[in-house]
């Protein structure tokens, strides 16, 4: 039964080449008969943007040393909890972290547990070479990260734990970001975002950034989690413990903040621009900023006679859901 | 009463049993005092006649001596025995006198001519609403506005104070008044009904030939009693169901048949309201589909069944009509204000009602059969004189919202752009934050308690306060507020709406009074206004919440300034006119 959806999974490339994809599951098959419903694989999704970091208020290394701690409770609560970290950068994302295959021997220093300097040392190298990957486009100057990329690779891990076999942690994705949205990214991330719908896994996010990020509040709102934004930047540890760490069977007891309200916006599929208002192809939904005569996406022909002849006016506009 | 005062000669005691100090007993106009002969004595009295509530006084003819009993409110008595009853019937209409008159006196306090129970229903009103004490206090007590002009505008307050006070009407006895039963003895054939005057009312308004039988024969042919009599025993021919009987004890009496025979004044009523229908509606059409005069068909009641018999169709009453005529008396509600001792009187009042509905129905249904069988077509178009409605090109709206959008958003990424590092800066402070962590170790204690504990509090407020979010989005903004902020704007939200009705319902001046209010009021608002502008710099986190519930009241208040503005700018204008007075 444990090898079985290896066979599946060998040679896939997102994994961390490192490892022996054996051992992975290997460490999974203990799940056949002990597991409960309060059993968490937690993916968290950092974002290591070098530019957001720079210019935030609270310094990256105190967010580490709270993240952490968080990651170190969350391993703590349950024994059989996994903690998978995926580092979110500005060219690049990676997994920096994963309880199930890191073995915690030998590293450990007399300021660090095994979790953090595995983990930092992991950090550097994808802070390297996210940094030699920015150099090819130096001058593009993105200031979001890439957290499609991220959600991605999240979902993709967690679709890999749904097929190992019928007793898996219940997965969900924790996303603390800072950066603002990428408009560029919309689709895709909205793309990620109804397929965590439809897996059922929530994504929950903890924005430290100055706005609210409208990206991580639909995808918490549509997926179920939390979002939240805290205001306290120094105690934000105390947020991870008190809402991010708790599992979704017990989220099912207890009052979680619920987000006042949500930034529906979304970006066109020309400029990449979020708008209140625009168009939308009647085919395949995709929405635009300006009045094409054909779709991009789906290549239909817009009717044109119509416009010609009536105002600007009574063109066909239609609002998106706000 | 003329004189003021009364003097007499009296006994006074403590209780009925006492014998009694003799003494004189002195009545002004608002106070009676008693001196005993005995200055040694003890029982004095001094009291004054608004501590009365009750007077009684012993008859003249009964064995009794002539007592004058007053009560206070609080049920002591206290007891004069007089010498004579012509000295007690001084006595007693002096105090009648006195008494009407203290109870009359409150109400000339103040010069706003209130009574006391106004004065009460005030206290009251702002005992039960601590909002309203709250206002009451800030805008009365603070000198803003007089006592009359806060109550003006609660006017309707105090009214529905009043009308929550009148009594209750009481509607019509919902039981069946036919089911009247006779008691019987047991030992003799006679059978007993108990009539109440309610029972009587009921009866006359059920059945208005039995009124006007009553009216008809009581004094004059009959006794009440031997009227009634008849009445039951045409009840009690009706309750056996045997029409033949009914039909041959009718013949036999000229007086009882007016009972048995069906109502010719409910007839004439029923036809009258047919009349009332929707003169297009065909009710003959219906007639067809009343099939209760067929055999097998009819309501059991009292166990048997009511089966029509045709030769006595005169006699026969259904249960059905008993039970419509019962429902339509008992939704006319009780239409007559008498007493009901009086058979007669409430006869001849109900007798009355009945008359005055009848008007000039014949040309109201003409009238609605014309309008009713108008074809629109035929008529000419009804004209409504109207204004077009004018909708600017709501692209300007929308295009309008697009470049705020996109404002804001080039805002944020300016924003960004402004502090952007070049990328080795950046990576460069990001892997030494990561060293620095590596070298110095995870902080401990991670979180301060102090910062726990607020971050606690943020945490449990913020849950709180979205707890109704699903349910009322309307007050969520508010509820989102810690609650002493809310409670402040609250209140001065209701203070702005006092400050402003009064301010608007004060133009135009026309008067110095109106005049002086109106800066009053102003100097009201602009403190108010200020106020607003304290909370929402007090509470900058909530900065947004807060102004978008200010912003409105500021809004409401800036009006007012402005017109106020704008008002003393004209009267200054026209003041070089007229310098004296307001126009």
């Amino acid at each position: 039964m444990a090898s079985a959806p290896s066979k599946l999974y060998t040679g896939s490339s997102f994994f961390l080449s490192d490892k022996n994809n054996t051992h992975v599951f290997h460490s999974y098959s203990m799940f056949d008969f002990v597991i409960a419903d309060d059993v968490s694989l937690l993916v968290v999704l950092m974002d290591t943007n070098p530019f957001f970091w720079s210019t935030f208020s609270l310094q990256f290394s105190d967010f580490l040393s709270h993240v952490l701690t968080f990651l170190n409770s969350i391993l703590l609560l349950n024994q059989l909890n996994q903690v998978v970290v995926i580092a979110t950068g500005r060219n690049s994302c990676g997994y920096i972290y994963d309880s199930s295959t890191t073995s915690d021997h030998g590293l450990e220093t007399g300021t660090m547990p095994a979790l953090s300097s595995n983990l930092l040392l992991k950090l550097e190298e994808f802070v390297d070479k996210d940094e030699q990957l920015g150099k090819v486009d130096s001058e593009g100057a993105i200031a979001s990260s890439l957290l499609s990329g991220s959600l991605s690779m999240a979902l993709c891990y967690i679709q890999r734990v749904f097929r190992s076999g019928p007793l898996h942690p219940q997965p969900r994705i924790l996303c603390l970001h800072g950066s603002p949205d990428g408009p560029e990214q919309y689709v895709a991330i909205m793309n990620a975002i109804f397929s965590a719908q439809r897996s059922m896994v929530p994504i929950d996010s903890c924005y430290v950034g100055s706005n609210n990020s409208a990206f991580l509040q639909q995808a918490s709102y549509i997926t179920g989690g939390v979002y939240y934004k805290p205001p306290q930047l120094d105690g934000i540890f105390q947020y991870f413990s008190t809402i991010f760490a708790t599992d979704l069977h017990s989220r099912t007891f207890l009052r979680l903040p619920k987000s006042v309200g949500v930034d529906f916006r979304a970006s066109c599929f020309c400029h990449k621009q979020t708008i209140d208002m625009g168009y939308i192809c009647s085919v395949c939904l995709s929405i635009f900023c300006e009045h094409h005569k054909k779709c991009s996406t789906c290549g239909s022909v817009f009717g044109q006679a119509q416009a010609d002849v009536l105002s600007a006016a009574n063109r066909k506009r239609k609002t998106l859901d706000t | 009463m003329s004189t003021g005062q009364v003097i007499k000669r009296a006994k006074y005691k403590t209780s009925v049993k006492d014998p009694g100090t003799p003494g004189v007993l002195k009545m002004t106009e608002n106070k009676i005092v008693f001196r005993p002969n005995d200055p040694s004595s003890g029982t004095k009295l001094d009291m004054e006649f608004r501590f009365i509530e009750k007077h009684k006084i012993t008859k003249e003819g009964s064995n009794k001596p002539p007592w004058l009993n007053l009560t206070n409110s609080q049920g002591q008595s206290y007891i004069f025995e007089f010498e004579s009853f012509p000295d007690l019937h001084v006595c007693r209409e002096f105090v009648g006198n006195a008494l009407a008159k203290s109870e009359d006196a409150p109400k000339v306090v103040s010069d706003e001519q209130l009574s006391t129970a106004d004065l009460q229903r005030r206290i009251k009103l702002l005992q039960e609403d601590s909002e309203l004490q709250k206002l009451h206090k800030q805008f009365v007590i603070g000198g803003v506005l007089t006592e009359s002009e806060f109550w003006a505008t609660r006017k309707k307050l105090l009214d529905i104070d009043v009308s929550r006070k009148s009594k209750q009407l009481v509607g019509f006895n919902n039981s069946m008044i036919l089911d009247t039963k006779p008691t019987s003895d047991g030992r003799t054939n006679k059978v007993t009904f108990n009539l109440t005057p309610e029972i009587k009312y009921q009866i006359f308004a059920l059945k208005p030939a039995v009124r006007q039988a009553f009216l008809k024969f009581v004094p004059s042919k009959m006794t009440e009693k031997d009227f009634w009599t008849k009445y039951f025993r045409a009840e009690y021919l009706h309750s056996t169901k045997n029409a033949v009987a009914a039909a041959a004890e009718a013949a036999e009496d000229e007086e009882l048949a007016v009972f048995l025979k069906d109502d010719e004044i409910l007839e004439s009523e029923a036809r009258r309201k047919i009349r009332r229908v929707d003169p297009t509606l065909d009710m003959e059409a219906d007639q067809g589909d009343d099939y209760t005069h067929l055999p097998d068909h009819g309501i059991f009641r009292d166990g048997s069944k009511e089966i029509s018999e045709p030769q006595h169709e005169l006699y026969r009453r259904t249960l059905s009509q008993d039970l419509n005529r019962q429902g339509a008396v008992v939704l006319e509600g009780r239409t007559v204000d008498v007493e009901l001792e009086d058979p007669r009187t409430v006869a001849e009042a109900l007798a009355r009602t009945r008359n005055e509905s009848i008007g000039n129905t014949e040309q109201g249904r003409l009238d609605r059969i014309s309008q009713m069988t108008q074809i629109e077509d035929l008529q000419t178009p009804q004209d409504h004189p109207f204004a077009p409605l004018c909708i600017k090109d709501p692209r300007d709206y929308f295009d309008s919202q697009q470049a705020n959008a996109v404002k804001t958003l080039n805002d944020s990424q300016a924003k960004f752009d402004r502090c952007r590092l070049s990328p080795e800066e950046a990576y460069g402070s990001l892997r030494k934050s990561i060293y620095k962590i590596k070298t110095v170790g995870l902080s401990d204690p991670i979180v301060s308690p102090e910062v726990a504990l607020m971050v606690l509090n943020g945490l449990t407020q913020n849950i709180s306060s979205t707890k109704s979010l699903g349910k009322n989005s309307q007050e969520s903004v508010l509820d989102r507020l810690p609650f002493a902020t809310k409670e402040e704007l609250l209140h001065h939200w209701v203070s702005s709406q006092e400050l402003l009705r009064h301010f608007w319902s004060s133009y135009p001046i026309t008067t110095p009074y109106l005049y002086n209010k109106v800066s009053k009021l102003k100097d009201a608002m602009s403190l108010l206004y200020s106020k607003l502008e304290e909370i929402k710099a007090a509470r900058s986190d909530l900065r947004h919440q807060v102004s978008l519930i200010v912003h409105p009241m500021q809004q409401a208040i800036e009006a007012a300034l402005s017109h106020y503005d704008t008002d003393m700018r004209k009267r200054a204008a026209r003041g070089a006119e007229k310098p004296n007075g307001y126009v």
